[in-house]
């Protein structure tokens, strides 16, 4: 049997992305300034979850999604499950496009990108406008709209790798 | 039946178990936010859960930040060894400028004492402080925290302010064992009372997750003008009064905004002060054990049978003599049978 018959391994294109995208939050996070600036605070989580809605529909992305975001929400502080409700909405929609989106070019997809992480940083906005009452910077929300559509490369990597590697989803 | 067919069948179960993955995901996420209780910013609020992952985060984050602090430390030092030149005739024009403030200085706390002597004013006591190393920093729109490496076993509590050498940060949040998570003044959900320092005009700082703090809830007319220092109030008791926050500067949006005085500088190491607002440092429990106010003349009728006593004529009562205290009864009164509650309907 060849080895895209038998289905994708969680490890390979869920796991590994994971930690991977937890890893450079993580390093993103450390308290460095070039030039007197900080460093930007992309999504890192949001282009494997991306990738994940697009490759295949799966019982396990769902989870690992709500996991990342729950991770993003302790690591900086904020209401906890706020991320982790915003990329599961950006993940549904994704989701469910993904007959339409699959197999399209490189700039369809990272448009295609660029709409669902809009859509998880609304959702992110309405949830903290709810908790605290109060509407955030909308340049600060540009900037990380901005730092996070930036990685759609690494989003069409994932992509590239593992779109044709389950036969039964293509 | 060709494979493909089959195979096709195989889509549809797997779509429909993933989609209902993503519902439970998306209603698990939605408890925990309905559960979480971080805009209350209560000690007890925080949570096990919070305190837990901090604990684990804060060795991580001083590990990846320990080689980012020698990078920084590196090119602080590359840069002074270029611009040596030009820093020492900074540092001497700076110098120049602060012996002059150094007089003016003496001179004021002279005047100070005096009349604190005069009119025997009771000034607040000194604040301890423990020093601290930020380890994570997250710096979006909707959060605004830092980590840093002391807890409660320096005696850190929860609303501690913080200050970098510069300015004050913000103030702690969460406290655990060897970690404390620090609320910047810039997060969405900060509000710091604060004051004007040329006017002694009253604002609330309100963060937004942007750089700059708004100015909000303002009084009086010109209470602000570009380049005024912004200071602390301390009213609420929350934090002292007079810490330095920042210099206010018109923003784009036409509003009144801060230039935080701590970003004049990487944010690396800060002071924790052990602040305690007044109610704290009041002892409350030597005000509760305060003498009970002495009986009025009401008083007499307690331990009268009903009916016996005469009805206070109408009008204002005459003032009332501290009277002592009414002896004991000799006989006590009969016991009044308790009053037949009423059936549940």
């Amino acid at each position: 049997m060849s080895r895209s018959a038998q289905g994708l391994a969680p490890w390979r294109w869920l796991f590994t992305p994971m930690l991977q995208a937890l890893g450079l939050t993580l390093l993103f996070a450390t308290p460095l300034r070039v030039f007197g600036l900080g460093l930007p605070e992309p999504i890192f989580p949001m282009a494997a979850a991306f990738a994940w809605a697009v490759i295949r529909p799966s019982v396990l992305a769902p989870a690992c999604v709500l996991v990342m975001g729950l991770f993003l929400d302790i690591l900086w502080g904020g209401t906890l499950g706020m991320w982790a409700l915003s990329m599961l909405v950006a993940y549904g929609v994704a989701l469910t496009g993904r007959s339409m989106m699959a197999g399209q070019s490189f700039l369809i997809l990272w448009a295609w990108y660029a709409g669902v992480t809009a859509l998880a940083m609304v959702t992110a906005e309405l949830v903290a406008m709810l908790e605290v009452q109060a509407t955030p910077n909308p340049i600060g929300v540009g900037w990380q709209y901005l730092a996070t559509i930036v990685l759609y490369p690494f989003s069409y990597r994932l992509i590239e790798r593992f779109e044709d590697a389950d036969v039964r989803f293509r | 039946m060709s494979l493909r067919d089959n195979l096709g069948e195989l889509k549809v179960p797997l779509t429909w178990t993933a989609a209902v993955a993503l519902v439970v995901a998306a209603v698990a996420a939605i408890a925990f936010i309905v559960s979480d209780r971080r805009e209350t910013f209560q000690a007890e609020a925080y949570g096990a859960s919070r305190s837990l992952s901090d604990q684990v985060l804060a060795p991580v984050g001083e590990v990846l930040s320990t080689p980012v602090r020698w990078a920084g430390v590196g090119a602080d030092n590359v840069r002074g060894y270029f611009f040596a030149a030009h820093e020492n005739r900074r540092l001497k024009a700076e110098l120049k400028e602060m012996r002059q403030w150094r007089d003016v200085a003496i001179a004021l706390r002279d005047t100070n004492e005096r009349y604190r002597t005069i009119l025997g004013l009771k000034t607040d006591p000194p604040i301890p402080m423990v020093a601290a190393r930020i380890v994570t920093d997250s710096r979006g729109p909707f959060a605004n925290s830092r980590l840093a490496n002391v807890g409660r076993e320096k005696g850190v509590k929860a609303g501690n302010p913080v200050m970098s050498e510069n300015g004050l940060v913000g103030r702690i949040i969460g406290v655990t064992d060897g970690v404390s998570r620090v609320l910047l003044l810039t997060d969405i959900a900060a509000r710091t009372p604060v004051m004007i320092d040329r006017t002694n005009a009253r604002a609330i700082l309100t963060g937004d997750g942007g750089p700059n703090p708004r100015l909000d809830y303002m009084r009086g007319k010109d209470a602000v003008r570009q380049g005024d220092r912004v200071l602390t109030s301390g009213d609420g008791g929350v934090l002292p009064r007079g810490l330095p926050v920042g210099v206010a500067v018109k923003g784009l949006d036409g509003r009144w905004r801060v230039v935080l005085a701590s970003d004049a500088a990487p944010v690396d190491y800060v002071r924790i002060l052990l602040f305690k607002d007044f109610t704290q440092v009041v002892n409350a429990a030597e005000l509760d054990r305060m003498e009970p106010p002495p009986p009025t003349g009401g008083a007499l009728t307690v331990g009268v049978a009903p009916g016996t006593t005469t009805p206070a004529p109408p009008g204002p009562r005459p003032p009332v003599a501290i009277a002592p205290r009414p002896q004991p009864a000799a006989t006590p009164p009969p016991p009044v049978a308790p009053a037949p509650t009423p059936a549940r309907p």
